[in-house]
C-alpha cells in the first residue's frame, strides 16, 4: 500500500463522524441520480416497448406522428400501392386506439386497443403465459396482460367483458406488457380493434412493411415514400427514436428527469467539496509538513485526490446497493428504474469526475499553504 | 571541518505588509561547515524564524544569497525549492510534526517516500534509522503511544534517514525535561560528527550549550556575535 493512500485513508477515517456524513451524502446524491437516471433508461425502454416488439422494418404512417400511441389515420388503400413496391414482401395494417372497457360489475375503465392481423406481420402480444395467440382468431377473443387483470375485473382465460358495448373474452394472457401511461393494452384482430375503436374500415393508423430478403432498406423506404405520397415511411429505428424524442423531450418529462440527476450532483458535489475542504484545513500543519521536507505539489494532490476516490468508491458502492434495490422494488411498476451495466459503470464514473472535482476546493487551499508554518505551529 | 554545506551572505527580509511592515533580517550573513553544530541564540523577535526559515529553504529572503550545497536558491521556483529541500535539508521541529495517524517507521518513511524511494529500501532505512535513534522496538508505536523524548527522537530520524547535508532544528528541546533534552542534543551531536553534514539549532535552552561547536547570536535582525561552544560554556560557568 503507498504511504499516500494509507495518508490518505487515516486521515479519510479518521474522523470517523465525518466520514460516515460524507459517505451519507454521496450516497443520497448517487441515489438520486441513479433513479432520475434509471426511470429515463426505463422510459425510454417502455415509450418503445410496441415497436420493439413487432417484427415491421418500415412503418407507414400518417404525416406529423408523433409517437406510437398517436391516434392519426391513414387511407388502408395505400397497402396496395405499398405492395406494388419492389423490395415490400408484406404490408398489412395496425390498427390502435383507446376504447372503453366495461367490467363485468358494470363500472367501465379506458383501455388501449392494438389490432393487426393474427397471420403473418403484426403486433401480437409476447410472453404469452395463458391461453394461445390462435385463439385471437375467436370472434370476440381478446389478449390482455395479468398486471392488469384487478382493473379489468379479470382473473384468467375465458372470461368476458365488454369492449364499446361489444361482448369480448379473454382468449389470451401475458406476462410483462405494462404501458407507461398505465392505460392497459388489449390485442385483437385488425378488424375487431376497428370495431373496438370506432374506426371506420378503410382506415388504419400504420401500415407495417417487411422487406423481400434481397432489398434495401434505404432503396425501399425511398420507393415507399415517392409512391405513396402524403404518408411518412419510418424505419423502426427511426420510429422508435421519434417516438422517444416526443416523450422524453417533446413532453419535458426528460428534462425533469435531467433535471433532477443534475440537482443530485450538484448536492453530492458540494457536500464532497467541504468535507474534503474541512479534512485538508484540519490536516493543514500536515500538509505544510509535508510541503517543508520536500514534497512536491504533486505528491500532496494525490493524497487529497486518494481521499476523494476513496469517498467516491466507499459512497458509489452504497448507493449502487440502494440503486439494485429501487430497481428491484419497481421491476413490476409502469415505470420501472432500470440499471443497467453501461448506466451503472456511467454511475460510478460520474461519482469519481464528481468527487475529484470537489478536491478543487481543497488543493486550492493546500495551494495556498506557507510552508514556514511549521515553525510557528 | 571541511566544505561549507550552508551559506547565506547580507539577508535582508521584511515581514508583513503596510503600516505593519518590519524588517526581519538587516544584512544577516552565516555559514554551516560540515561536521559543524551550531547554536543560534536569541531572544524573541530577533529574526531566529526568519532566518531558519530562509536557511531551510522555506522563505526566499528580499536580498542576499543563499547557497545549499554550492547551490544558489534564488532563482529556483517552489517546485525546485522543494525538491532541493527533500535531497539536501533536514527538518527537526520544536512541536515535532508527527503525522498522527501514521506510526514511527511511516513518519520517518515520509521523508523517503517523497523523494520517490521504493517503499521496500525506504522500510529498511527506517528501521536502521528508528534503531539508531534507540526506537527500534517502537517501530508500530502511534505518536500518542509516545513520550514527547521518543516524538523528538522519530523526528530526528526523520530528519536524518535521508542522509541530507544540513539539519535544522528549531528548539529541539524546548518541550522536554531535561534528561531527555539532553539525549536530543547528545543524538544531534552525533550526526554533527559527520563531516558531510552541519546541524544548526535554534534554541533558548542555555543547557544544551555544551553540545555547540560555534554559538550565533541573533539580536533585532543582526547577527551581533560569534563565538565558539567552549567559550559560551566557560561564560555561563561564570555567571
Amino acid at each position: 500500500m503507498s504511504l499516500q493512500f494509507r495518508l490518505a485513508s487515516r486521515n479519510l477515517f479518521h474522523d470517523r463522524l465525518r466520514f460516515i456524513a460524507t459517505v451519507i451524502g454521496i450516497i443520497f446524491s448517487i441515489v438520486l441520480v441513479t433513479v432520475q437516471m434509471g426511470l429515463y433508461v426505463g422510459f425510454r425502454r417502455m415509450v418503445t416497448t410496441m415497436i420493439d416488439h413487432s417484427p415491421a422494418q418500415l412503418w407507414i404512417m400518417p404525416v406529423g406522428t408523433k409517437c406510437f400511441e398517436d391516434p392519426s389515420l391513414l387511407d388502408e388503400r395505400q397497402r396496395f400501392r405499398a405492395l406494388a413496391v419492389p423490395g415490400v414482401a408484406e404490408a398489412t395494417p395496425l390498427v390502435i386506439g383507446y376504447a372503453q372497457w366495461r367490467l363485468p360489475q358494470g363500472t367501465t375503465t379506458p383501455v388501449f386497443v392494438v389490432g393487426s392481423e393474427l397471420r403473418g406481420l403484426g403486433l401480437h402480444p409476447w410472453n404469452v403465459v395463458e391461453g394461445r395467440l390462435d385463439d385471437l382468431s375467436v370472434p370476440g377473443a381478446v389478449a390482455i396482460d395479468q398486471t392488469y387483470f384487478e382493473r379489468l375485473g379479470i382473473t384468467g382465460v375465458e372470461q368476458t367483458a365488454e369492449l364499446r358495448d361489444r361482448k369480448v373474452q379473454v382468449m389470451a394472457v401475458s406476462k410483462g406488457i405494462r404501458s407507461f401511461t398505465t392505460t392497459p393494452y388489449v390485442f385483437t384482430d385488425v378488424e375487431r380493434a376497428r370495431s373496438y375503436t370506432g374506426t371506420t374500415p378503410s382506415k388504419a393508423s400504420y401500415l407495417l412493411v417487411r422487406l423481400a430478403s434481397d432489398a434495401d432498406l434505404w432503396k425501399v423506404q425511398q420507393a415507399l415514400r415517392d409512391s405513396l405520397g402524403n404518408v411518412e415511411v419510418l424505419t423502426a429505428s427511426e420510429f422508435r427514436n421519434r417516438s422517444r424524442s416526443f416523450w422524453l423531450f417533446g413532453t419535458g418529462a426528460g428534462a425533469a428527469l435531467f433535471a433532477g440527476a443534475l440537482l443530485g450532483v450538484i448536492v453530492g458535489t458540494v457536500i464532497v467539496a467541504q468535507t474534503l475542504y474541512s479534512s485538508t484545513k484540519d490536516h493543514l500543519t500536515e500538509f505544510a509538513t509535508l510541503r517543508a521536507i520536500g514534497s512536491s505539489s504533486r505528491y500532496i494532490y494525490t493524497v487529497i485526490i486518494w481521499q476523494a476516490l476513496l469517498s467516491a468508491i466507499v459512497g458509489f458502492a452504497g448507493a449502487a446497493g440502494i440503486g439494485k434495490i429501487v430497481a428491484a422494488a419497481t421491476a413490476e411498476s409502469a415505470l420501472p428504474v432500470i440499471m443497467t451495466p453501461a448506466l451503472t459503470v456511467a454511475l460510478f464514473m460520474l461519482t469519481v469526475t464528481m468527487c475529484v472535482g470537489s478536491a478543487i476546493a481543497a488543493i486550492v487551499k493546500v495551494m495556498r499553504i506557507d510552508p514556514a508554518m511549521v515553525f510557528s505551529r | 571541518m571541511t566544505d561549507v554545506v550552508l551559506e547565506a551572505t547580507d539577508l535582508v527580509h521584511h515581514l508583513g505588509q503596510g503600516a505593519g511592515r518590519v524588517q526581519a533580517l538587516k544584512g544577516v550573513s552565516l555559514s554551516l561547515k560540515g561536521g559543524e553544530l551550531v547554536l543560534l541564540m536569541g531572544p524573541s523577535g530577533s529574526g531566529k524564524t526568519t532566518l531558519l526559515s530562509i536557511l531551510g529553504c522555506l522563505m526566499t529572503p528580499d536580498s542576499g544569497t543563499v547557497k545549499v550545497g554550492g547551490q544558489a536558491i534564488a532563482a529556483l521556483d517552489p517546485e525546485a525549492l522543494a525538491k532541493l529541500r527533500r535531497e539536501r535539508i533536514g527538518f527537526i521541529f520544536q512541536s515535532y510534526h508527527l503525522f498522527p495517524t501514521l506510526n514511527a517507521e511511516d513518519n520517518i518513511r515520509l521523508a523517503l517516500d517523497v523523494r520517490g524511494e521504493r517503499a521496500r529500501t525506504a522500510k529498511l532505512a527506517a528501521r536502521e534509522v528508528l534503531a539508531t535513534v534507540g526506537l527500534g522496538h517502537k517501530r508500530k508505536s502511534f505518536p500518542r503511544e509516545l513520550s514527547g523524548g521518543e516524538q523528538q527522537r522519530v523526528a530526528i530520524a526523520r530528519a536524518i534517514v535521508g542522509k541530507t547535508q544540513v539539519i535544522l532544528a528549531d528548539e529541539p528541546t524546548g518541550a522536554l525535561d531535561t534528561a531527555n533534552g539532553q539525549a536530543i542534543m547528545t543524538l544531534l551531536a552525533d550526526i554533527a560528527r559527520d563531516p558531510s553534514r552541519a546541524v544548526l539549532v535554534v534554541t533558548h535552552d542555555p543547557r544544551i550549550l555544551p553540545f555547540a561547536n560555534r554559538v550565533v547570536h541573533i539580536e533585532d535582525g543582526r547577527i551581533v556575535r560569534e563565538e565558539s561552544g567552549g567559550d559560551q560554556l566557560k561564560k555561563a560557568s561564570n555567571a
